[in-house]
């Protein structure tokens, strides 16, 4: 079935401090898959000294099913495992109806590094869609699998697939009511998990940079919530914003130069500033008595999405980075909080109130439509995939937090879970530089 | 004479704070303020000694017992009930100007993260200027938001999401 299991080795990293810890995440397709073209990853051929050094079809197989346009054959149903072109006996593949073939090599090279061979056919033609050479060390065989996963998928979809990305979130171990909170970073597929930060205090809302190398976010450590930038690489980090009051909801602006962010400086109202990094000059956007929060930038960084309940419920609005007076975006429903834009700037994902359940919508912001796309209580803390094609989204699952992914249509879903504590408040990182 | 009543008050509830920890459940336990230091400033207190110090600790321990006000769903309106409450507070803090108190401002899990705080600095907000009205200075009270990010009991259900939709009055000295 389609029930994908991978353990996965976190390596926990404290601000330079490191410590080890084992814990299992699953991924769990949860709802769609008809639609889905099979695909059949057949296990890499391996030429070298010992056994081989990783399996790099079965990483592909997972990172292709999870876009939710592809549904790997499994294993036991191959009827061959070719490892070169003249082996495919298409007529076996085309038995099982499947649609598309991978095959591949990895041979160790003079020096350590590995050479992936990979070839993906047209079943039905018997045709060559696609055949690279990739180049890796033994350390960088996962991520050159994830690599394989978006050349496959860009070439069969036209799309950037987003195996290569990394996803940042934050969890919570322990005591349920008085949790350690961890603010963490994992690859797309949960793996490769490093902490950036551990509290006895809330940490909330992590944003990424544009070039993936930064994260923002609001830590309680110092007794009330505070902005601080820190450096994935390093794990250096600046504390950018400590008003009185709240200093919350950080999010960077396209060109990487400021931060949209939520302060109330002490008069218990919550407005929206953009603050310059490199000057500390902080600019006020809204300046009304009611709630405004979590700005999100459009994509050419010329206006900001907000949620405010100046109409008495929390609805989105839209102004000018530069100031201005705003737009009311958001009509259906009472309830519509948290905007995120989607990389093509045509629509914002939403938490909205769908008859008394929490939910993530899409709405169409030129045709003001809106589409409900989960199916939770608790739906929330949206965030769209780099190309567009899903989101991720925290709810709860057994009373617990977990995180999931849906297509931007609402049809194939699947769930991210640890196998202790909670996560939620997941960040979608941007594309890798290629 | 409003002070000797208000003693009183005090302690019946020291006895009532005795018996059942529940002051200290509720209390922010990570910076080490719970209820439990307070509780053993109390002995000093019966020895005799009749300190100003002591009964400002038997005052402050008898407050801590009912410290929290409780919100309907999306509001940050305070009833009659918690009106009296905040004004036990108002009339210790103001004849004790050196007194400091945090009110943090909490809500249900329901709903954005992000708007949760505005909504629970919109609650510790309210509940700040009730008590200045009734006599507490600016200087004496912080406000600050938790949002949903601290519940006081887990649930998802109605009766847990009206415990968690609240201000807790935290004193820090």
């Amino acid at each position: 079935m389609n029930l994908l299991r991978t353990r996965a080795l976190w390596l926990f990293l404290l601000l330079g401090l490191s410590t080890l810890a084992r814990a299992e995440l699953t991924i769990q397709i949860t709802k769609g898959e008809g639609s889905a073209v099979p695909i059949a990853v057949v296990p890499f051929g391996w030429q070298g000294a010992g056994a081989a050094p990783y399996d790099v079809a079965s990483v592909v197989a997972s990172d292709l099913a999870r876009t939710g346009r592809f549904k790997p054959v499994p294993e036991k149903d191959m009827l061959q495992k070719p490892t070169t072109a003249a082996e495919i006996q298409f007529q076996n593949w085309r038995m099982i109806d499947t649609e598309v073939i991978v095959i591949g090599q990895v041979k160790q090279q003079p020096g350590g590094q590995n050479l992936i061979e990979f070839r993906v056919f047209d079943v039905l033609r018997g045709e060559q869609l696609l055949g690279y050479q990739v180049s890796s060390d033994a350390a960088g065989m996962r991520r050159a699998a994830h690599r394989i996963s978006d050349l496959i998928f860009e070439k069969l979809t036209g799309i950037r697939g987003v195996a290569s990305t990394q996803i940042a979130y934050v969890a919570l171990i322990g005591d349920r009511l008085k949790p350690t909170y961890k603010l963490i970073v994992a690859d797309a597929d949960g793996e490769n998990a490093r902490v950036l930060l551990e509290s006895r205090q809330p940490i909330m809302s992590p944003a990424w940079s544009p070039d993936g190398r930064k994260l923002a976010y609001v830590s309680f450590e110092n007794g009330q919530s505070q902005v601080f930038v820190q450096e994935l690489r390093t794990g250096a980090r600046r504390r950018v914003s400590a008003r009185m009051g709240v200093n919350s909801a950080p999010i960077w602006s396209p060109d990487g130069q400021r931060l949209a962010l939520t302060l109330s400086k002490g008069d218990g109202n919550l407005d929206i500033y953009v603050l310059e990094l490199n000057s500390q000059v902080l600019t006020r956007l809204t300046n009304w008595s009611s709630i405004e929060t979590e700005p999100s930038w459009s994509v050419d960084g010329k206006s900001l999405y907000f949620t405010s309940d100046r109409s008495g419920g929390p609805q989105i609005y839209r102004i000018p980075s530069s100031g201005g007076s705003p737009a009311r975006v958001t009509f259906e429903g009472k309830y519509n909080a948290r905007p995120r834009v989607s990389p093509d700037g045509s629509k914002i994902a939403v938490v909205h109130n769908d008859r008394g359940n929490y939910r993530i919508a899409v709405v169409d912001v030129a045709r003001a439509y809106t589409q409900v796309i989960t199916e939770g209580s608790d739906d929330e803390s949206p965030a769209f995939a780099p190309n567009g094609e899903m989101l991720i989204y925290a709810s709860t699952a057994g009373g617990r937090g977990v995180l999931s992914t849906v297509s931007v249509d609402g049809r194939f879903e699947q769930r991210l879970a640890t196998s202790s504590g909670e996560i939620r408040e997941p960040a979608w990182g941007p594309f890798p530089n290629k | 004479m409003n002070g000797f009543k208000f003693l009183l008050i005090a302690m019946i509830f020291v006895v009532a704070g005795c018996a059942s920890k529940k002051g200290t459940t509720t209390g922010d336990g990570a910076d080490g303020m719970g209820g439990a230091d307070g509780a053993s400033a109390y002995g000093t207190s019966a020895d005799g000694e009749g300190s100003a110090n002591a009964l400002y600790e038997q005052q402050k321990a008898a407050l801590m017992n009912d410290n929290v006000v409780f919100f309907a769903f999306d509001s940050a309106e305070i009833d009659a009930a918690s009106m009296e409450m905040l004004k036990q507070h108002s009339s210790f803090l103001a004849s004790n100007p050196n007194a400091r108190v945090r009110l943090e401002g909490h809500t249900d899990e329901r709903g954005s993260r992000e708007y949760n705080i505005g909504l629970g600095e919109r609650r510790s907000v309210s509940v700040q200027s009730v008590l200045m009205v009734q006599g507490a200075t600016a200087e004496q009270l912080a406000v600050i938001s938790f949002g949903e990010e601290r519940p006081a009991v887990l649930g998802s259900d109605e009766a847990a999401h009206a415990q968690n939709r609240r201000v807790e009055l935290v004193y820090e000295n």
